[in-house]
């Protein structure tokens, strides 16, 4: 099953929708509560992120039976230095940004710590692509 | 404890059409960055905050929260109460600031285990 969502990157109102649909979408097939929580707060983190930092993007979300994979790709500047952003507290959102209760250094590894896997592919004024992997254990 | 329960221990007041007094609140959390309502918050909680836009509703959506709290007099505006209303989320505003809503909402018996231990 695969959905795919454009992610207006002049609209903060509207960040995280597709991350809604998308957990709608998994509880109407019955996934573990566990799973769907941790899709929704990888996703609407990078979903965030994609409209803070890249003007919006793509998301591409795949649901297999035992993997659920999202990969979300923007054309915004790219970042500048990976492992300083995997840092917790560290940020260059912007005073706007903070007001709205984002930009504290907290979605990098809020992505992470949600996600089995998590790839990020960035280049410098090119863009990021973020790929995050959850697994999904047998269930009844 | 029930929203009813909640209303007289924080002075609050709920904001029409979004009540109902079905949910019931075992722990509550106080927060203004919705990161940190994501990283740390468990479910059944209260969210307590002073932020206001439609961020706030969605991110209790996606967490499973069912009822949020404006506090320092804070109202939230028509968007996030048709987002709220359309997720059976129950929206309150109090007067008081967020520490002494904490402490009112512990003093009436809402104890932790709303939140993740924090290692």
């Amino acid at each position: 099953m695969e959905f795919h969502y454009e992610v207006s990157g002049n609209d903060f109102a509207r960040a995280g929708l597709a991350s809604s649909e998308i957990k709608k979408t998994l509880q109407r097939l019955g996934l573990p509560h566990e799973v769907i929580k941790r899709v929704a707060v990888a996703m609407y983190e990078a979903e965030i992120n994609m409209v803070v930092h890249a003007g919006g993007g793509v998301a591409d979300v795949r649901i297999d039976k035992e993997l659920i994979t999202i990969v979300m790709c923007d054309k915004g500047p790219g970042i500048e230095d990976l492992s300083k952003a995997m840092e917790d507290g560290y940020s260059t959102a912007s005073e706007q940004v903070r007001e709205l209760g984002f930009g504290a250094g907290m979605g990098m590894s809020n992505m992470k710590k949600n996600a089995d896997e998590m790839y990020i592919d960035t280049a410098k004024g090119k863009g990021t692509c973020v790929t995050l992997k959850i697994r999904i254990p047998e269930h009844s | 404890m029930t929203i009813t329960d909640v209303l007289s221990a924080i002075e609050a007041e709920a904001i029409a059409d979004t009540w109902r007094d079905d949910v019931e609140i075992n722990s509550a959390c106080g927060a203004d960055l919705m990161s940190d309502v994501m990283a740390f918050v468990k479910d059944q909680v209260l969210l307590m905050t002073g932020l206001i836009n439609v961020q706030v509703i969605r991110t209790a959506i996606l967490m499973d929260i069912q009822a949020v709290c404006f506090v320092r007099g804070k109202s939230p505006n028509e968007e996030m109460i048709e987002m709220a209303k359309a997720n059976g989320i129950v929206l309150l505003k109090t007067k008081l600031p967020l520490y002494i809503s904490c402490g009112k909402l512990y003093t009436a018996g809402v104890r932790e285990g709303g939140v993740r231990k924090i290692d």
